[in-house]
Order: C-alpha cells, then structure tokens, then sequence
C-alpha cells in the first residue's frame, strides 16, 4: 500500500512544475498545458484526501475540476486560435495591449 | 363659534400660486380677477370675523390650532396655531382692508407693466405672510411671517430688477432686514432658554405668574426684540433701507413700506408688551430710538426733492412716533397711530403715484408744479392726506399724534423731553408735507418737457383715493375721547400695561397740549407757505446761507456712508480677503487639491503594476498565494494547533 503522503507530494510536485511552465514559458499553448498540470495536480490531492478520510464529496469534487477544466479548454483554444489569427504569434510577452 | 381663521392667509396664498405659476398664460382680466377676488374673500372673513366677535367679545382670544402640529421635539412643543384677539383684529382690518384698495389701485397703476401677473402674484404673498404674521400665536409663527414679509418686499423692491439701482435696493432692504432678524432670532431663543414656551399667551400667563421678573434677562430679550423691531420698522440704526425700497412700484410702497409691512416692528412690541412692561430701561430705550428717528428721518425730509423721499422720511419719522408711542407704554395710542398712518400714508403714497403715473413717471418735485387743476381728485385727496399728517384739528392725524404726545407728556422730565421732540417733529412734518403740496400742485409748472401733458387718473386709482381720503378725514373719530374713546376701550383688554400710571393730566393742560400741537402744525404751514407759497427765493438763500446744515441733510448726514465705511468695508475686506482668499482658496481648494494630489501621484505609481504582461500577473498572483499561505501556515505552526492528520510513516 502506497501511504498517501506520496501522493501529495506528487500533486505538490506536479502543482510547482504547472507553476513554473506558467510563469517560466513563453508558448501560449505551453501556458495552457501548464494550467492544465496545475487542474489535475489539484484534483490529485482530491482523490487523495477522498480516499483517505473515506468521502466520497473529494471524488465527486474532482468531476466538476475536470469539467471545467474540459470547458475551459475549449474557450481557451478558441481564443488562442483568434489571438494567433490576429497577431501572427503565440508569444505571451508580446501579447500585452490590455494595460493602463 | 368658528372663525376660518386659516382662510386668512391661504386665499392670498392661493392668488399667489395661481397667478405666481400660471399668471403668463392667463387674460389680463382673469389675473385681475383673481388677484383682487384673494384678498377681497380675506377681508370679508376678517369682517365676518369682526362682526361676531363685536357682539360677543367675551370669546377672545379665540385660538385656531393646527390639528396635525408643527414641531415636536423632546420637551419642544410648538403648534401651528392662530389667535385672534383684540389687537390682530386692528391689524387684519388694516391690511387686508387697506390692501385691497391697493389692490384696485395696482390694476390701473400697473395696467401698462410688463409682468401683470408676477407684481400680483407678490402683492398676494405679501398679504399671505403678513396676515401670518399678524395671526401668529406664537413668536416662531411670527417669525415665519415676519421673514416671509422681508421676502415679499425684496421681490417688490426689485420689481423693475432689471435696472441695477432697485435690484441693489432690493437687495438692501433684504440684507439690513436680516441683521434685525439676528435679534429676533437671539431673543426667540432667549425666550425658550428662559421660559420654555413661544405662545405669547403662555408667555403672558408665565411672566404675570412671576411678579419678581424685573430687568435683567427680560430687559435682554426685550432689547433683542427691539432690534428685530428697527430693522422691520426702518428705526435708526436701521432705517437706511426704507428710503432706497422707493426704487420699487408706488402702490407696493404705499402697501408694504407705509401702510403695513413697516409697522409690523410696533405690532410685534405691542403683542410682546408684557415683557416691556418688565423692563423700564426697554422702554427708555425704545421712547428714545422713536424719538431720535422722528426727528433725524424728519429733518432729511425737509431737503429732499423726490416726491416719494419725502414720503419715505415721512414714514420713518411717523414710525418713530409709533414707537416713542410704545417707548412710554401708551401701546393704545402707538397701534392707533399706526391706524390713521396707514390711512393718511397709503393715501399720500397713492396720490404720489397718482401724480407721478398722470406726469408719465417724473417724480422730482422741482419739475411739477401746476397740478391743482389738471389733477383735480388727486389735489383733493392728497390735500386730505396732507392735512391729516400734518395734524389739523379733527382729521386723523390729529387724534393719534396728540394721543401719543400727551402719553408722553406725562412720563415726568424724560417724557417732557420726548414731548418736545415729538412737537419739534410735527412742526417739521407740517412743513415738509405742505412743501410737497405746493411745490407739487401749486405755482406754475416747471417741467422741461411739454411734449407731455399731465393727465388725470383712471378711476381704479381715484376710488381708493378718495375712499384713503375719507378714512383720512374721519378715521380719527373712533379714538376721540377718554383714553382713546372707543378705539381705546376695544383694545384696552389686551393692551393696558401692567402697571399703566393713572392718569394725572388736566383737562386744561390736555388743552394747552392740543392747542401747542395745532400751533405747530400751523406754523408750519405757514414757514411752507412764505417759502414756496409764491415763486421766491427764500429757500434758495436760506440753503446758501446755512450750507453746512443743508449739505448734512441733502447727504443725509452721509450714514450711508459712514456705514459703509465703518461696516460693510470692513466686511467687505475681510470677505474678499480673509475668508475668500486665506480660508477659500487657501485652506478648502488647497486641501482638497492636496488629497486629489496624492491619489493622483499614487494612481500614477500603482497603474504601472497593470502591466498588460500576462506572467507578470501570473507572477504576482503566485507570490500573493504563497504568502497567503505563509501565513495561515506560519500563525497555526505558531500556536503549535496544527497537527497534521496524515501520518509520514504511513498507516
């Protein structure tokens, strides 16, 4: 039986490397991925703690993550297929115009 | 036994709002009618009003209060109430009576004016607050009506608002009003510090409980009141107002700033006269400002050359009487007074719009002249005024002005001094009035301009002329006799003073007193007549003679001036200076414009952090997580609370 700390650590670990492709990439789709590792780290820990404490409401938790997580999917690819159209780069420095 | 009470003042209010919102769209003729049927319906209910109580006098004060309330606060408890008694009873007589033949004479005075409706629309407000003012049962009613006369006049003043000299007056009137108001206020308040109360009769009832009140606070409140008094009643320090509200139209002078509005000041000392009765040196005070103004506003009379100047001085020094009337606690002889003034005034100030509007609106005496036969009703009618100011045995003026001057005959040495002024006074009055009369409608004419030929007036104007005159003539009757006869005995239940002196005159000194005063009277006829009685120059010499006196006062003793340098300068100043550039500008604009400065300069700093960069945000959003959860983590590792449930080593 694997004890249950190992899987947090693992959704800690995929959590910091989600964070760190976010901040740290320039790919807007590598961006995106990167939110997307963050989602499923979370929803790990869901599960874990789910099936630790013996509840069910962790697993159900997890449905909605994914969900919205598959909602968000899609509006994201939308818009990153419309910004790609418009300005001719996925590059999220060059993708600034919304300021002051 | 009802009285309706409340109609007094709504009828006039209700010409005002009709005529005031939507006079412009109406007929001439139905403005007229509405304006003339408002106080008409108020005279008949304060006629009604008098018949009923004439046969059971008994029943005043009658009291009509307001079933909703006015203010209710804690131990604060003021009602919306009316009284009639007595004294109110004059007063309403007097103004709607007298009012409404200003009424009548408005539509052909003002027949060719722009704004008809507006000028009755003002002339019905008027009346609303006045009668308010009169009816009120207690002191703040009273002030209600009392501001809301000072707003009336303001609008009349400045009727013509479009020439800058009756805006200013207007706004003169209004503004030296509000510095006699400040009194006013002061003694309202003294009054509820001290009493509890403003219904004057529980006022009355209170002080007459308490006969050890004597001075101190009473003679404060009273001092404050009189202040209020000579800014309404155009009393020194206080007066310079009145002679400029001649810069409004002739009728709104003969009915506010002759006839009622003006007097409102000696009304108001002898409702609150139970308190002056308290106070000797009230008193003193009072006797002593009536006399001091009769005789100053009558010498500046004597000099000038605008016919309703003259009239305006007149009507300072006449309410000087009133209060030197009030000054020696004969309130009798002051409200009778006030009576046969607004009869004679109103009928001069009338007939000196007469002249005027038949001269096509010259009103400087040295280019009149010649009238009596082109003016004929005029010349009578202002010739029965004239008479009765002046005090010719058996017209009004008479009556009353003896009444007052033998009250104060009998006030010991300062009563004689009184007395004396008061004689010095009438010889003036005597001798200003008939140089009005033959400077106006004797001689040859003198104006410049013949293109115009005096006509006489529609006969909307004559009739209240000539009906001012007969009241002029005969008005004094009802006070001849003992103690003022039967004007007298009606008011004597709510006028007598407290501690009223018995009456210790002579009949043959009361004789010697009445033939002094005709005396006076004559003889200034006479000076009038020798001076401008035929074409001469002795008036002329006599000002190139004595040409310090005569410049004093042409310049009207230059108070004008002398407040404006001592008063309104300093103000001024002070205004434009301190509070407008120090205070303004200085502390408000610029402490506003220093906290809009600094949320500007943070703006400015914290816009830079709205990059625009998405990893920056990213960044931000990351760090502000971490330190969240620095935190909690921090604060529960601390309390040392935090175990945590999952077990390192595994199950």
């Amino acid at each position: 039986m694997i004890p249950s700390s190992w899987y947090l650590i693992l959704s800690a670990v995929l959590f910091s490397m989600g964070v760190a492709g976010f901040l740290i990439k320039r790919s807007l789709v590598t961006v995106f991925m990167s939110i997307e590792l963050m989602l499923n780290a979370v929803n790990l820990s869901f599960v874990t703690f789910a099936h630790e404490w013996h509840m069910v409401k962790g697993q159900i938790f997890v449905f909605f993550v994914m969900m919205v997580a598959a909602a968000e999917a899609a509006v994201g690819l939308a818009i990153i297929i419309a910004i790609f159209r418009t300005r001719a780069t996925l590059n999220v420095d060059q993708i600034d115009l919304m300021k002051f | 036994m009802t009285l309706y009470l409340w109609l007094i003042p709504l009828l006039p209010l209700a010409g005002f709002l009709i005529n005031g919102l939507l006079g412009s769209r109406l007929t001439k003729a139905l403005v007229t009618t509405i304006a003339l049927l408002a106080p008409l319906a108020a005279l008949g209910v304060v006629v009604r009003a008098a018949l009923l109580v004439w046969s059971s006098p008994a029943s005043l004060p009658y009291v009509e209060t307001c079933p909703l309330g006015w203010i209710h606060a804690g131990g604060l408890n003021i009602d919306f109430a009316f009284a009639l008694d007595q004294l109110t009873l004059v007063m309403l007589l007097v103004i709607t009576g007298v009012g409404f033949l200003i009424h009548i004479y408005s539509v052909g005075y003002m027949s060719l004016e722009e704004g008809y409706a507006r000028y009755f629309a003002y002339l019905n407000l008027f009346l609303f607050f006045m009668t308010i003012l009169v009816l009120a049962e207690n002191a703040l009613l009273m002030f209600v009506g009392w501001e809301g006369v000072g707003l009336a006049s303001y609008l009349l003043i400045g009727f013509y608002f479009s020439r800058t000299s009756a805006a200013n007056a207007g706004l003169k009137a209004f503004i030296v009003n509000r510095i006699g108001d400040f009194g006013f206020l002061i003694a309202i308040f003294l009054l509820l510090a001290n009493f509890g109360s403003l219904s004057f009769s529980a006022l009355a009832a209170n002080i007459a409980a308490h006969p050890e009140l004597q001075g101190g606070v009473i003679t404060a409140i009273a001092l404050c009141l009189l202040f209020g008094a000579t800014g309404k009643s155009a009393q020194i320090p206080l007066y310079i107002w009145l002679p400029d509200a001649m810069e409004g139209p002739t009728p709104v002078s003969a009915l506010i700033h002759a006839a009622t509005m003006v007097t409102a000041g000696v009304y108001m000392i002898a409702r609150t006269h139970f308190l002056y009765d308290r106070s000797p040196l009230a008193l003193t005070v009072v006797a002593v400002i009536g006399a001091a103004t009769a005789l100053f506003a009558a010498t500046i009379g004597l000099v000038q050359t605008d016919i309703k100047r003259v009239l305006a001085y007149s009507t300072v020094s006449q309410l000087g009487y009133m209060f030197l009337g009030c000054g020696v606690a004969a309130y009798s002889a002051a409200i009778f007074h006030l009576v046969t003034h607004a009869f004679f005034k109103a009928l001069l100030f009338l007939a000196a719009g007469s002249v005027i509007h038949g001269l096509s609106g010259e009103q400087d005496l040295r280019k009149m002249g010649g009238l009596r036969k082109k003016l004929p009703i005029t010349f009578w009618t202002m010739t029965a005024g004239v008479f009765a100011i002046a005090g010719f045995p058996g017209l009004s003026g008479f009556f009353s002005k003896d009444a007052i001057l033998t009250a104060a005959f009998q006030q010991g040495s300062m009563g004689k001094a009184l007395w004396f002024v008061g004689v010095v006074t009438a010889l003036l009055t005597s001798f200003y009035m008939f140089r009005l009369w033959y400077l106006a409608f004797f001689g040859e004419s003198r104006s410049d301009d013949h293109t115009h030929h005096p006509h006489e007036s529609p006969w909307s104007m004559l009739g209240p002329l000539v009906l001012l005159a007969i009241l002029s003539v005969v008005g004094g009757w009802m006070g001849f006799g003992e103690g003022l006869g039967r004007f007298g005995a009606f008011l004597r239940p709510v006028l007598t003073p407290a501690n009223a002196p018995e009456s210790s005159i002579s009949t043959s000194l009361e004789i010697a007193l009445l033939a002094i005063a005709v005396a006076v009277a004559l003889t200034g006829w006479f000076i009038a007549h020798l001076f401008y009685g035929s074409r001469n120059n002795r008036a002329a010499n006599l000002a190139a003679a004595l040409p310090g006196p005569y410049k004093l006062m042409v310049g009207k003793y230059w108070i004008d001036e002398l407040y404006n340098n001592t008063i309104i300068k300093p103000i001024f100043l002070f205004s434009r200076y301190i509070l407008g550039w120090v205070v303004e500008e200085g502390i408000i604009r610029g402490s506003a414009w220093l906290l809009a400065g600094i949320v500007t300069l943070l703006g400015e700093l914290l816009r830079r952090w709205q990059s625009g960069n998405l990893r920056s945000y990213a960044g931000w959003l990351a760090a502000g997580a971490a330190l969240l959860l620095f935190a909690i983590l921090s604060a529960s590792l601390g309390a040392s609370a935090f175990t945590l449930h999952l077990n390192w080593a595994g199950h």
